[in-house]
């Protein structure tokens, strides 16, 4: 980046940057997504994440990602993508007869 | 008015008081107004931020804050009234003193230049609220034990906010270095009140019910030197202290602030609200 | 198969997705009208949100006792917090937050027309928790199945939060009722003064909103307004009647065949004069919102910078 670009870029009034918040709500859990806040930096992303998100003590931890660095699968490409593990039911314990009487299998 | 039960945790323990305790009722209620003071004053400060933060996240950052405060400032004015013994409740002391009962330090009633004011002064009485607090978890008085065990995780919290803020805006535009260097030169003098004491506060020192006040000044000094570093900025020249607050003799700020306050409970003695 | 053609398969398929009840979410296709009558509502919305922390903020610095003022604060804090939450739902409709508040200066959004009348007393702290709040709860409850999945997500979360609000509120009022004679006469002056504005909240009725077909069609409305204005109504009268409060309004009586209340004619000329601009504070509302943006340009750039020399260094070391 040039010089003048740098200035220019630091001298532009925004609303700063865009983050996804995750919280985990107790230990041992998994981290769910609640929502995305605005913030400059990742230590000021994780404070707002955690005034916005865990008022109510919904939080014991929080992860905060740069919303452009999510990437989503493609709607359109929805069955592709998904159906053929759709029929893979072998993946399933359910699908074994097993013998009566085996214990813990 | 706050009752002990109001509070899940329990935190104000009324055990049967030591003989120590028993002599420092006056000296440990004087304390103990000094300190909900300085949580009353500065919680009001806080709470002006409302609407109007230089970014909507940033609005709920500072009402947290003034939360923190207004609760600490409750169970402090709650405890003072207890040890007065004369049926006063952290309201009634909140909201019908007289200015010069009011016993904060100077630095809490200073009008909010900007947010680099604000953020300064969060992070010089933040880092002075962690030592202070931390020293009173060992408190040989049960009751301000409990209180700062809960201070210090909120304080903990203002400080690290805070001192991010005083270095993104010390290193940030020459705008913003100026603001927040000019906030630090007209909040320093207000600083050395903090570690003023008296004699009554050395026995209660000596009791072991708070600490030694002017023992915190040089970790003080070496924390606050540590983020002013980092923020690209100059401890300033000093040129006098300014003190009063804790005596009871304040700035012009304090009128105003306690004329707003208590206004609905002056207008309406009678009322319950 | 031509564009035409395309649209109208995509379109189909739309459709059927919102009639069977799936949710749509940022990457899917959608209409261009879905997109934009979402990022109006909900950028509005938000807005709303944000204006309403000026009234009550009005009063916190006044508030009469410690916990008035923490509840007060804990209440605002929330209203923030909505307003976070959906102008977050916007974006993923690819809308920035600085565009919003571009239009909400403009004057291209509107925010709910009643954050436009004044907090005059402490009882106005009261009208406003419980009648407003009771009003955008109704609102809220039925938008928790709306079609748009950010924002069906964010309405749940505020709708968890909502409720304290009102309780907040009408505890003042139920308080002030059995207080001194001035606190009573206070409480029914704010009654007076935030009734019918609050029944206006739920916007014109049914006959006179030619607009909604798609917003039914596609899910984002998901009940008319004389609907919602109707359970508001009942639900409240109860509740003002417990505490000795009195509705003002003559005609309002108890319909047994269409099981809700008959309410007066509400002031629409007042209604339109405020939404276009001639409300009591609209020029206070707005002035505020944009003094305080302009005032916090210097700090949100700071920031930027600090962020953007560390990037830099990390990127001269590589």
């Amino acid at each position: 980046m040039t010089l003048t670009k740098i200035l220019t870029a630091m001298t532009q009034d925004t609303q700063l940057r865009s983050w996804e918040v995750f919280t985990q709500t107790r230990s041992g859990a998994n981290y769910i997504h609640a929502g995305s806040v605005h913030a400059s930096d990742r230590n000021m992303a994780l404070q707002n994440a955690r005034d916005t998100y865990t008022r109510r003590g919904e939080g014991t931890s929080i992860w905060v990602v740069p919303t452009d660095a999510i990437t989503a699968s493609d709607p359109d490409e929805k069955e592709m993508f998904f159906d053929p593990a759709n029929d893979k039911i072998y993946r399933l314990p359910t699908f074994y007869t097993m013998p009566e009487g085996a214990k813990a299998i | 008015m706050t009752r002990y039960t109001d509070y899940p945790h329990s935190i104000l323990c009324l055990r049967a008081q030591k003989q120590s305790d028993m002599n420092n009722q006056t000296p440990l209620h004087t304390y103990c107004l000094r300190l909900g003071d300085n949580a009353l004053i500065q919680s009001y400060r806080l709470s002006e931020w409302c609407s109007n933060g230089p970014i909507l996240e940033e609005d709920l950052a500072l009402t947290n804050f003034a939360l923190d405060m207004t609760g600490r400032a409750d169970l402090l004015l709650a405890y003072a009234a207890t040890l007065e013994g004369k049926g006063q409740t952290s309201d009634s002391l909140a909201y019908r003193r007289p200015e010069k009962e009011y016993l904060n330090c100077l630095i809490h009633e200073l009008p909010d230049e900007d947010f680099a004011f604000t953020m300064v002064r969060l992070m010089l009485t933040s880092a002075y609220d962690m030592l202070l607090y931390s020293a009173l978890e060992k408190s040989q008085n049960e009751n301000l034990a409990a209180i700062a065990a809960k201070a210090i995780k909120e304080t903990r919290y203002h400080f690290a906010h805070a001192a991010g803020w005083v270095e993104r805006l010390g290193d940030g535009t020459a705008e913003s270095n100026r603001r927040t260097m000019q906030a630090l030169t007209m909040l320093w003098p207000y600083t050395g009140e903090m570690f003023e004491t008296d004699s009554a506060e050395q026995q209660l020192a000596a009791d072991g019910i708070i600490p030694d006040i002017t023992s915190l000044k040089e970790p003080w000094m070496e924390k606050v030197a540590q983020v002013l570093k980092s923020a690209t900025l100059e401890i300033p020249a000093l040129k006098t202290w300014q003190t009063g607050g804790r005596t009871g003799r304040h700035t012009e700020n304090l009128g105003h602030i306690l004329c707003e306050m208590q206004y609905l409970q002056r207008a309406y003695p009678d009322a319950t609200w | 198969m031509t564009t035409t053609d395309i649209h109208t398969e995509l379109l189909k398929n739309f459709e059927e997705k919102i009639e069977r009840g799936d949710a749509i979410e940022p990457k899917d296709r959608m209409p261009d009208a879905y997109r934009k009558h979402l990022i109006r509502q909900i950028s509005q919305h938000a807005h709303s949100e944000v204006i309403g922390m000026q009234p009550e903020g009005n009063w916190i610095t006044r508030a009469p006792t410690l916990r008035a003022r923490q509840i007060l604060l804990a209440k605002i804090q929330d209203e923030g917090g909505h307003g976070l939450y959906l102008y977050s739902a916007a974006e993923t409709l690819g809308i920035s937050r600085t565009e919003m508040i571009e239009q909400l200066h403009s004057g291209k959004a509107k925010y709910s027309n009643i954050f436009n009348y004044p907090a005059l007393t402490w009882a106005d702290i009261g009208a406003i928790g419980w009648l407003v709040d009771g009003a955008a709860i109704v609102n809220q409850v039925s938008l928790q199945r709306t079609s748009y999945g950010p924002y069906s997500r964010a309405m749940v979360r505020i709708c968890k939060e909502e409720s304290f609000h009102q309780r907040q509120g009408y505890e003042i009022m139920a308080k002030m009722m059995k207080g001194t004679k001035e606190q009573q006469e206070m409480a029914q002056d704010a009654m007076n003064r935030w009734w019918w504005p609050s029944l206006m909240m739920f916007g014109p009725h049914d006959s006179e909103s030619p607009h909604s077909g798609d917003a039914f069609r596609w899910k984002i409305k998901r009940a008319s307004n004389d609907e919602l204005r109707a359970k508001f109504i009942d639900k409240t009268v109860q509740q003002a009647e417990v505490i000795g409060l009195t509705i003002p309004d003559n005609e309002l009586k108890w319909n047994e065949e269409r099981g809700h209340y008959d309410h007066g004619p509400i002031n629409w000329t007042e209604f339109y004069e405020v939404i276009c601009g001639n409300g009591p504070c609209n020029l206070q509302r707005m002035n505020h919102h944009k003094r305080v943006h302009d005032e916090g340009k210097w700090v949100r750039e700071a920031a930027e910078a600090w962020t953007k020399k560390r990037e830099q260094k990390l990127f001269d070391l590589n």
